[in-house]
């Protein structure tokens, strides 16, 4: 019995936790939105882990998707639910927000699979580096798109969401964002898990170890392809969504090749085709990006004080771009298969296996 | 109508002779490794800014003349930014190999290589842009209404030289034949008594210090030169060689002087901010059409 | 979800004028065969002869430039490789392909993809019908797993089996969704002399269990005198001889053709 609901119970009790303590301010605003990108962290290595590490493929532009999401979400919500100089009035009442807005966020995610479909069919006939080039310049045609609709703001972006969680706010005073967020995270993990436990879903990994015998073993790849690319970029749409929501603005430039590097740099340190591994690096990733921010200046502070380097230069905050992948080039020097390899937590304590069940 | 046509294949081969020096770069190691080198536009513009840095040095330190500069900074260049590449591929890539790590660990790893490249230049030399200085005097010649300069004539004449000899290089000498049975069998060649890591620095010497002219051209005819400049255009570059067919010196030339033309093409007719839409739509529809790219072989599978 | 044969008495497989070029190359020309009910055939021919050729066209893996393929009555043209499977054709390959990262467990109910009758969205809610499905799957699958004295590497990777142990697992893969035609594709390729006696018994076995039609590709002919009735020689696309074992063994054309070959 605990051991049917115990990922349920610690699940509950952390998110109840960390609402908790958001409603009461114990977290500082800086804090809160750390806690938030690690969720959108994790739906975005966990969904790009589901084409890159279970089926074997090579997806380099994660964040075009997502930013097919953040946009459809945002001018969907604000459309409907704000004052904005780009729609004029409300198109209904605002005091709805609150119940539509999940379903704002998956209409995002829809629109982000069907942008999945740019890469999906051209999967049928190319794999490998070639279909990687694909999804690069997939993310390249549609950060250039939206630049190029002006009334959408263009390159400048586009605002005016923080009004939506406000109204939300309005109707039941709790901290919302935080609470999407943790929703979407822990219901996007829960759906890849389920999809590649089942039989169904082990054609993807079937797809990735010798396609060919997928296919002639009765395994339908194309259509398999077709649902785990739609599924991996719509669930990277809704990440969007959030990102675009925890920000309040978006603007095409946070979605190129940049951002699509810091996805394949969770999913790849945290070892292909494991979706604990996945999981623990966004986390890591995030953290450490985070860290850097305090390191850098005690770094610099001390470097002053042995005056190794010259007093009018500072090391600043670039520095952390710097490190960080010399820090993951040490760490795959170390290990070359990512922190987890392709197996799973419970692979590796076999004793944790005991404890919970997560399907 | 015939002077805009001219006027416009002259652009476009100017332009898309970067684009194609850079491909290059990429179709050599990923013809050797299967490695998708992604610091390789990083590694342009390194080149481009030893190039500032052997240039100003040798104008205003030592006071020599233009051209002596140019003649001195052209194998400078080349060499110092070959070091470069051969740098990475021996502390990054070369123990990730040994390992036999994933493929695509390597590949981030060159994706993080490139990161280092450009954000410590950033961090060294500080977000100011650096203007190159004049080498030659720049002619602005004009036949009937064809506008050109002795300085676009050089970058397309430069591209042409380098793809005959490297044409010459893999197809008639004995390192690149034994680059091309590397490609064939990476497992037969050690065994056939050829030294594979020693073929592999020759790879990353001739890429890069192609690379390093590349960022010399450039520098020389758009000279303000950014940490950022060569990521866009390296991306650029790569998917210009997978168009062409990875793995071959003539696609990578087809493939660069294509995005060259498109790119000029789009600027002639559309607003300039569709340029990058417009040219990755169509080498997308190119890559869909013909998947392995124009000089590229179906794969074959066989069961 | 299976298409019903149009009618019962149909051959199991039947192929008329088969042709399939290369390029230039014809790499089957002008094949015919037709395979009844519970029949054990052979296909044999030297190196290059286009054995495997005939046996990616009937798994549907490539699209045949003349002639046509029936299976159980049912035309396989257009039909992409995982519908063939699904009209009753199973098969296994010269070089093993087994799933080599998954359990031998799910190679065998991963096979079963086509009798899954369930989608994503009912794997993601873990529906009744979803729970059912999956429980038949693994019920399916251990149990042939049991009769194929299998089910001690159930949570084994295929990788670390014995040699012969994943032909084993390869014929029972291809056994798994309930073919009516059963493809082997030089199975016993590869084992030493007391594997590949072990494998003529389990083909017997097969043959006598099952109620399937099997049709093997084979080199050596000592395998293929003791199973086949019926043997087909080809070579260069053409074919050169048929009948049973003995008459195929003296045929003067198969003596040519395999001049210099050991096997015979």
């Amino acid at each position: 019995m605990l051991r049917r609901y115990s990922v349920h119970l610690i699940l509950a009790v952390t998110g109840g936790a960390i609402i908790t303590m958001a409603y009461q301010e114990y977290l500082s605003l800086y804090v809160m939105s750390v806690l938030m990108f690690i969720g959108v962290n994790i739906i975005l290595s966990t969904s790009l882990n589901l084409v890159n590490g279970y089926m074997g493929e090579f997806s380099c532009g994660h964040a075009g998707f997502m930013c097919v999401g953040a946009y459809v979400s945002s001018l969907l919500g604000v459309w409907l639910f704000a004052k904005d100089k780009v729609f004029g009035t409300a198109v209904l009442n605002p005091d709805y927000a609150l119940y539509a807005f999940p379903f704002i966020l998956l209409a995002g995610g829809v629109a982000a699979a069907l942008a999945g479909l740019l890469v999906a069919i051209p999967s049928y006939k190319t794999r490998g580096d070639y279909l990687a080039i694909i999804t690069i310049a997939a993310n390249f045609i549609i950060i250039s798109t939206i630049e190029n609709i002006g009334a959408i703001g263009g390159s400048r972006g586009f605002m005016g969401m923080k009004r939506l969680i406000n109204s939300m706010e309005d109707i039941v005073d709790l901290p919302w964002m935080p609470i999407w967020v943790f929703i979407f995270t822990v219901l996007c993990v829960w759906v890849i898990r389920r999809y590649v436990s089942s039989t169904f879903g082990k054609g993807v990994s079937a797809i990735s170890q010798d396609e060919v015998a997928a296919e002639i073993m009765s395994v339908n790849t194309n259509k398999i392809k077709t649902i785990t690319f739609m599924l991996s970029s719509g669930l990277a749409g809704i990440a969007g969504g959030l990102f675009a929501y925890i920000l309040g603005y978006v603007n095409p430039g946070s979605f190129n090749i940049m951002k699509s590097t810091e996805v394949l740099v969770m999913v790849y340190l945290g070892g292909m085709g494991s979706l604990s591994g996945s999981v623990l690096s966004a986390i890591l990733f995030t953290l450490l990006l985070e860290a850097f921010r305090f390191i850098i200046p005690v770094i610099n502070d001390f470097a002053h004080q042995i005056h190794i380097i010259s007093p009018d230069y500072d090391i600043s905050q670039v520095w952390r771009w710097v490190l960080i992948p010399l820090l993951l080039i040490i760490l795959m020097q170390f290990r070359p298969e990512g922190i987890m390899g392709n197996r799973e937590l419970g692979d590796i304590f076999p004793r944790l296996k005991k404890f919970y069940r997560f399907k | 109508m015939l002077v805009s046509i001219i006027q416009n294949i002259i652009n476009a081969l100017q332009w898309g002779s970067f684009y194609a020096l850079i491909a290059l770069g990429y179709t050599l190691v990923y013809g050797v490794l299967t490695l998708i080198n992604f610091a390789h536009g990083d590694v342009f513009m390194v080149g481009a800014y030893i190039a500032f840095f052997v240039s100003t040095f040798l104008l205003t330190t030592i006071g020599l003349p233009g051209w002596v500069v140019l003649a001195l900074c052209i194998p400078l260049t080349m060499i110092l930014t070959s070091m470069v590449g051969v740098t990475l591929e021996r502390i990054a890539y070369r123990p990730l190999r040994k390992k036999g790590a994933h493929r695509l660990y390597v590949v981030i790893t060159a994706l993080m290589c490139g990161l280092i490249l450009e954000n410590a230049n950033l961090a060294l030399l500080g977000a100011s842009r650096k203007a190159f200085p004049p080498l030659i005097e720049v002619y602005v010649y004009n036949i009937g209404g064809v506008i050109f300069t002795n300085l676009k004539i050089a970058v397309i004449i430069t591209a042409i030289l380098v793809f005959l000899f490297l044409q010459w290089v893999v197809t008639k000498t004995r390192v690149g034949m034994a680059m091309q049975a590397i490609s064939y069998d990476k497992f037969a060649v050690p065994l056939m008594g050829i030294p594979l890591d020693q073929i592999i620095v020759v790879t990353f010497v001739l890429g890069s210090g192609f690379a390093g002219l590349a960022g010399l051209l450039f520098a020389m005819s758009y000279p303000i030169l950014d940490p950022y400049m060569g990521a866009l255009i390296g991306w650029k570059a790569f998917i210009a060689a997978v168009v062409g067919g990875i793995g071959d010196i003539r696609g990578a030339f087809l493939g660069g002087f294509l995005l060259g033309a498109v790119e000029i093409l789009v600027v002639a007719f559309f607003p300039s901010t569709y340029r990058d839409l417009i040219a990755f739509t169509v080498l997308l529809a190119i890559l869909t059409w013909k998947p392995t790219g124009l000089f590229g072989i179906a794969q074959t599978t066989k069961i | 979800m299976q298409t019903q044969p149009k009618t019962n008495d149909a051959p199991v497989m039947e192929i008329r004028g088969l042709t399939q070029n290369f390029g230039g190359l014809k790499a089957v020309s002008d094949f015919s065969v037709k395979l009844g009910k519970n029949e054990l055939s052979g296909l044999i021919g030297p190196n290059g002869a286009g054995k495997t050729t005939v046996f990616n066209l009937v798994s549907g893996f490539y699209q045949p430039s003349e002639g046509e393929i029936l299976i159980g009555g049912v035309p396989t043209a257009g039909l992409k490789p995982h519908k063939v499977t699904s009209l009753g054709v199973g098969r296994t390959f010269q070089n093993i392909r087994l799933w080599n990262d998954m359990t031998v467990l799910d190679n065998i109910c991963v096979a079963q993809h086509s009798q899954l009758n369930y989608g994503f969205f009912h794997s993601a809610i873990r529906s009744k019908h979803y729970l059912q499905r999956e429980k038949e799957i693994t019920e399916k699958a251990a149990e042939l797993l049991n009769v194929f004295d299998l089910m001690k590497y159930a949570d084994d990777f295929p990788k670390n089996l014995p040699y012969g142990t994943q032909r084993k697992l390869e014929i029972a893969r291809a056994l798994s969704s309930h073919p009516k035609l059963l493809l082997l594709d030089e199975p016993a390729a590869g084992l030493n002399s007391a594997d590949a006696h072990d494998l003529i018994r389990l083909i017997r076995w097969i043959h006598e269990t099952f109620d399937v039609t099997i049709w093997m590709i084979e080199h050596h002919m000592d395998v293929m005198m003791q199973l086949c009735t019926q043997i087909k020689v080809i070579d260069f696309g053409e074919t050169i001889a048929e009948g049973s074992a003995e008459h195929v063994r003296n045929h003067p054309a198969v003596m040519t053709a395999y001049l210099g070959d050991e096997n015979i």
